[in-house]
């Protein structure tokens, strides 16, 4: 698995953050997410296509 | 209980293209057709009032998947056409091309249209704003600095007006309340919108009720309020809330009211589903029914309602806390929960003067919202006394450092 964010798009919810909290972080200032692990293990999985799947900007993709 | 052969999601915007991407990610592999009213691909409406109507994005921006991973969920894609009617003794759903397809499993993801004011659909110079058409035609209106007039200060008005204000044009926003957004945030947040549409050079008319729109060969020039005052003005957008589509679910058994009334599974009966804006369905957590036009609920219920097709017995209630964001200018609004109804209202971190601040919401004694104005951390981090119950005094207390 590979992540990768289109920044531009972030709107700063967080809900990448509730969802997968060891991958996505926010940046103190502006709230545009912070990515921890670009390659994260197969145990985030889940919680990874959870959180792509939950963002209202549809700034997370993930390939497979 | 069985597998569904075939899912049907009427609608293919957000809450429709979540719940077919969540079948497949959860190993449906079975049919799902998803049918869109519109021509475009599934596209994304929150920029269509910021990057799409600034400008700021090209158009193609708003599609919320590209081909390849549009193809790679193997949809039987029916664009272009709108779901009609609906047998679901037969479970059969009848598009305006006529074709009729069979399912096991219905979502209904209808989504709202904007409301009117009566009399003004054909008028020339009168904007609503719900498509990424109607977002080009807004576009194409503020170039040449034009007078317009916003009718209505919910989230899309007071976005429009700090956009528009931003391109150069000469902004009234009229609001039937006494300040943008007060219904939803209350005075003390609704009361520094007005100064911050104010500061950027926006006329607030607050309190009044708009009654017609003024037309003269066939073109709208303004607006008249209750007690006769016009506004001249060369353009109008009209946000004033919506209405569920729904009308196309009459004489199938799928009870309406406002919405698609569902239970706590978003469920509305035996093998029909709804999320996103159309769904109205009894939220546990708050103990009362609730119907939310904001974009995070049309991806979670999206995603629930998939589940809960896959899941049989083991389905689950869908009691998220609902998250809204807005931005004007440049701040950025965040509601974590349901602030409207509020009877209790403290800041706890920033401050109003400031315009960077976090307030609760306290209803029956209990925390009920969380409100951030640039603060997003924070924000975030005060999400957690509404996600969990918490007393309004515990919350309040220990936010502001007393010790209770």
């Amino acid at each position: 698995m590979h992540i990768t964010i289109d920044e531009d798009k972030c709107c700063a919810a967080g809900q990448c953050v509730l969802a997968a909290p060891e991958v996505f972080d926010q940046r103190d200032d502006d709230g545009i997410v912070v990515l921890l692990d670009a390659d994260p293990p197969q145990a985030q999985y889940a919680a990874v296509r959870d959180a792509a799947a939950v963002c209202p900007a549809a700034a997370i993709a993930v390939q497979e | 209980m069985s597998v569904p052969a075939s899912v049907v999601i009427a609608g293919a915007s957000a809450a429709g293209l979540s719940t077919a991407e969540t079948l497949r990610r959860q190993g449906f592999d079975g049919r799902i057709t998803l049918i869109g009213e519109e021509v475009h691909p599934p596209y994304d409406r929150p920029p269509l009032s910021k990057q799409i109507l600034s400008g700021t994005w090209p158009d193609e921006r708003v599609w919320l998947r590209d081909e390849a991973a549009l193809a790679g969920l193997a949809l039987d894609l029916r664009l272009g056409a709108r779901a009609e009617a609906l047998d679901t003794g037969a479970k059969v759903v009848r598009l305006s091309d006529g074709s009729l397809v069979s399912y096991d499993e219905l979502v209904i993801a209808t989504g709202v249209r904007p409301r009117r004011l009566p009399g003004t659909a054909d008028v020339a110079g009168v904007h609503v704003l719900r498509t990424l058409t109607d977002a080009t035609t807004l576009r194409a209106a503020l170039a040449g600095s034009p007078r317009l007039v916003i009718v209505g200060a919910g989230f899309l008005g007071a976005e429009v007006a700090s956009v528009a204000r931003q391109a150069g044009a000469q902004v009234t926003l009229v609001s039937d309340i006494e300040a943008p957004l007060s219904d939803v945030l209350g005075p003390q947040l609704g009361e520094l919108l007005v100064g911050v549409h104010r500061d950027h050079g926006v006329e607030v008319v607050t309190g009044a009720r708009v009654e017609e729109v003024l037309v003269s060969g066939g073109r709208a020039h303004g607006v008249r309020l209750a007690g006769g005052h016009t506004i001249e003005a060369d353009a109008v957008l009209v946000s004033i809330g919506s209405v569920p589509n729904v009308e196309w679910l009459a004489g199938s058994g799928v009870e309406v009211g406002n919405g698609v009334l569902c239970d706590q599974y978003s469920q509305a009966g035996p093998g029909v589903w709804a999320a996103g804006d159309v769904a109205s369905w009894h939220h546990p957590g708050l103990g009362e029914r609730i119907r939310i036009e904001h974009r995070t609920n049309a991806a979670e219920q999206g995603m629930a309602v998939a589940r809960n097709i896959l899941a049989g017995e083991d389905r689950s209630p869908f009691a998220p806390v609902p998250y809204i964001w807005s931005d004007q200018y440049d701040l950025r609004i965040q509601i974590h929960g349901l602030p409207r109804g509020a009877d209790a209202f403290a800041v706890t971190e920033g401050s109003l003067a400031d315009r960077k601040l976090v307030a609760l919401y306290g209803k029956d004694a209990q925390v009920r919202a969380a409100v951030g104005i640039n603060m997003v951390r924070p924000a975030r981090a005060a999400r957690a006394l509404v996600a969990t119950p918490t007393a309004w005094e515990t919350a309040t207390a220990v936010q502001e450092g007393v010790t209770p």
